[in-house]
């Protein structure tokens, strides 16, 4: 039901075609100079790095229980049924909260625009919706990057450490990191060598704020309560006190 | 008031240079982009505008709810005279932060939004809606003091008859929105340095607000003392004082205890750039003031009491800033420093914060017995308009 993608660094041979596809697809522009850049940015969605041999793709993970999704104060991202977490700009009001909070640092700013908008990966929402593969898998011409359902992707990934142990690092990154993503990576060297975090907890961040906000209502009903008891409290004392004084002056009037 | 007229002239030139600058800063920001006017990235997004202008702008506005809440719910009615100076300081405070806001938002006109696009899940969403609810209670709790003045008595009338309602709305609105905007980095526990990183980061937020609140009633009346010739409430003042130590002292030890239980108390002592900044904030700007106001002849005087509260705002900024800029820049792997344009916009808005601080204690009643000497100002001006006319 929710589609994902794989991408194998084993597989990969750092021809950048995904790059490219990318730009193409988002309709930004891409030469040489844009190809050698190693960082995602509002210009380039993706990125394939190189060390040496070993190659690795960064792109938004598409998280099942994305952050930005939870931070955003206008609800300008949304994590539709088949798995790509879309961005809504005219929704979006600039806090880039969603950049600071992002565990992937994914979300970019047109910096240099007067009104500039947040760009990111959006796993190609329309295509997936239409019931295509994403630009970059389509593109991949060595099944590094593979499009499908979620859970058959894992089957494939969990055979394929099972099958040659000696190729990878025992671990599917996007598991269960921050709760699973929809961008599943494996590959022969440790993910932190390419920047991944590896301290990431394993459930949603947004869980962190959650149970933080959910006792808001009834902090407001206790809240208002307790103000207004003592208010009634402290100024029956008041009326109490003026009420016993203005008596004694009566009776000592009367004397 | 003619011995001050020297001094009175430096201040205007100085405020003439800062507004100049941030007009022009504001140019910049406005036909340029946030990229033209600031040190913001990619890889560091929020900055001194945040930092600084909106979550040391929400603190410092504290005084409005912290008074109002000790006058009419805690009945302690001895601090009634200081309650309109610190309702005006968080009027103003909270205007400016809005204000500030424009310049952050990357797309400003739409500040509304989260008016009508609501996502509850947001700390970000509570935190607008704090700022839009707070601003109009507070709007409505210093509309008296306007009304007074122009001597309409029916709105008067009106607002004091809903004045216990909006009181606990504004302690209410405070508590979520000091909280919220520690609330705001519990999610990035992977990002933010582990010696402000803490699941206590709202309560830590909320604590120091009133801190910040008796610090800044001290701070201001002892100004206002200075700048507007009145008396000093030196009792009330030092009553204040006392109340302050126990709070610093509770948050001090609530700090210093989850430090210790999340095994990041070690790090204060590893000398490095975090440990520097943290220990700068909890010796100079907790520590001290504890002590030096545990001493009684420090919190008996005027002197001491400015000096305390001085050290105790300082304190909680670098706090806020620590936690904004400091704590954040190792994982983003980039330094920050503001650039002149972010450094004129907020110098602007402080300036502007305290011109209007000052024409509003000249023109409208906010300093209680100033007001006999001022109406009668006012019936010798009348009289003159008489003879002229």
């Amino acid at each position: 039901m929710s589609k994902a993608l794989l991408y194998d660094a084993t597989l990969c041979i750092g021809c950048k075609l995904c790059e490219q596809a990318c730009a193409e697809r988002n309709q930004l522009p891409y030469d040489d100079k844009i190809a050698a850049q190693t960082v995602q940015s509002a210009h380039k969605f993706t990125v394939v790095l190189t060390h040496g041999d070993k190659f690795m793709r960064r792109l938004c993970m598409n998280c099942e229980d994305p952050t930005c999704v939870s931070v955003c104060p206008v609800g300008a991202f949304r994590k539709t049924a088949t798995g790509p977490v879309v961005y809504e700009e005219d929704r979006c009001i600039g806090c880039r909260y969603c950049m600071l909070a992002c565990p992937f640092n994914v979300p970019k700013y047109e910096w240099n625009k007067v009104l500039p908008r947040v760009r990111k990966c959006d796993m190609c929402a329309d295509r997936v919706a239409a019931g295509r593969p994403t630009a970059c898998t389509e593109i991949c011409p060595t099944g590094a990057n593979k499009f499908g359902e979620r859970a058959d992707l894992l089957q494939v990934a969990e055979q394929r450490l099972r099958e040659h142990p000696e190729q990878y690092v025992n671990h599917i990154f996007g598991v269960s990191e921050v709760g699973g993503t929809a961008v599943l990576l494996l590959s022969s060297v440790p993910f932190a060598d390419f920047g991944y975090r590896t301290d990431l907890m394993h459930e949603p961040l947004p869980l962190l704020t959650y149970r933080v906000l959910s006792r808001i209502p009834d902090l407001v009903a206790l809240g208002g309560i307790l103000l207004g008891g003592i208010w009634w409290i402290t100024h029956r004392r008041e009326q109490v006190a003026a009420a016993e004084a203005a008596e004694s002056h009566e009776t000592s009037g009367k004397k | 008031m003619r011995i001050s007229m020297p001094r009175l002239t430096l201040w205007k030139i100085v405020f003439g240079v800062v507004m100049v600058a941030a007009l022009y800063a504001t140019a910049v920001r406005f036909t340029r982009g946030l990229g033209a006017s600031t040190h913001l990235s990619d890889q560091f997004p929020w900055g001194l505008w945040i930092g600084f202008d909106v979550l040391c702008g929400v603190m410092l506005a504290a005084g409005g709810f912290t008074l109002t809440a000790a006058v009419h719910i805690f009945n302690m009615e001895r601090f009634k005279p200081i309650i309109r100076p610190a309702l005006l300081t968080a009027f103003l405070g909270y205007l400016l932060v809005v204000m500030a806001l424009l310049f952050d938002l990357g797309r400003s006109y739409r500040i509304w939004h989260p008016l009508v696009m609501w996502n509850p899940r947001s700390v970000m969403f509570e935190v607008a809606w704090c700022v839009m609810l707070y601003t109009v209670v507070l709007g409505l709790e210093f509309a008296p003091v306007v009304f007074e003045r122009l001597r309409m008595g029916r709105p008067l009338r009106i607002l004091h008859g809903i004045s216990i309602p909006l009181v606990i709305a504004g302690v209410i609105l405070s508590t979520l929105h000091q909280s919220s905007l520690g609330s705001l980095y519990l999610i990035v526990p992977e990002k933010l340095h582990p010696l402000w990183y803490s699941p206590l980061l709202p309560v830590f937020f909320f604590l120091s607000a009133i801190a910040i609140g008796l610090a800044m009633t001290i701070f201001e009346s002892s100004m206002s003392a200075k700048y507007f010739r009145k008396q000093l409430e030196l009792p009330l003042l030092q009553d204040l004082g006392r109340i302050l130590v126990v709070v610093l002292a509770a948050y001090s030890v609530l700090r210093l205890q989850d430090l210790y239980h999340r095994d990041a108390l070690r790090l204060a002592f590893r000398p490095g750039y975090e440990s520097s900044l943290f220990l700068l904030e909890v010796v100079a700007g907790l520590l001290l003031p504890i002590a030096l106001l545990l001493i009684p002849r420090v919190r008996k005087s005027p002197t001491g009491l400015y000096v305390t509260a001085v050290l105790v705002v300082l304190g909680f900024i670098t706090n806020r800033l620590n936690v904004s800029i400091t704590g954040m820049e190792a994982s983003a792997g980039v330094r920050y420093l503001p650039k002149w344009t972010e450094l004129a916009v907020t110098a602007g808005i402080v300036a502007a914060g305290f011109a209007i601080f000052g024409l509003a204690a000249k023109y409208l009643p906010i300093f209680p017995e100033k007001e006999a000497a001022r109406h009668s100002e006012e019936a010798a001006e009348t009289e003159h308009s008489h003879v002229a006319s």
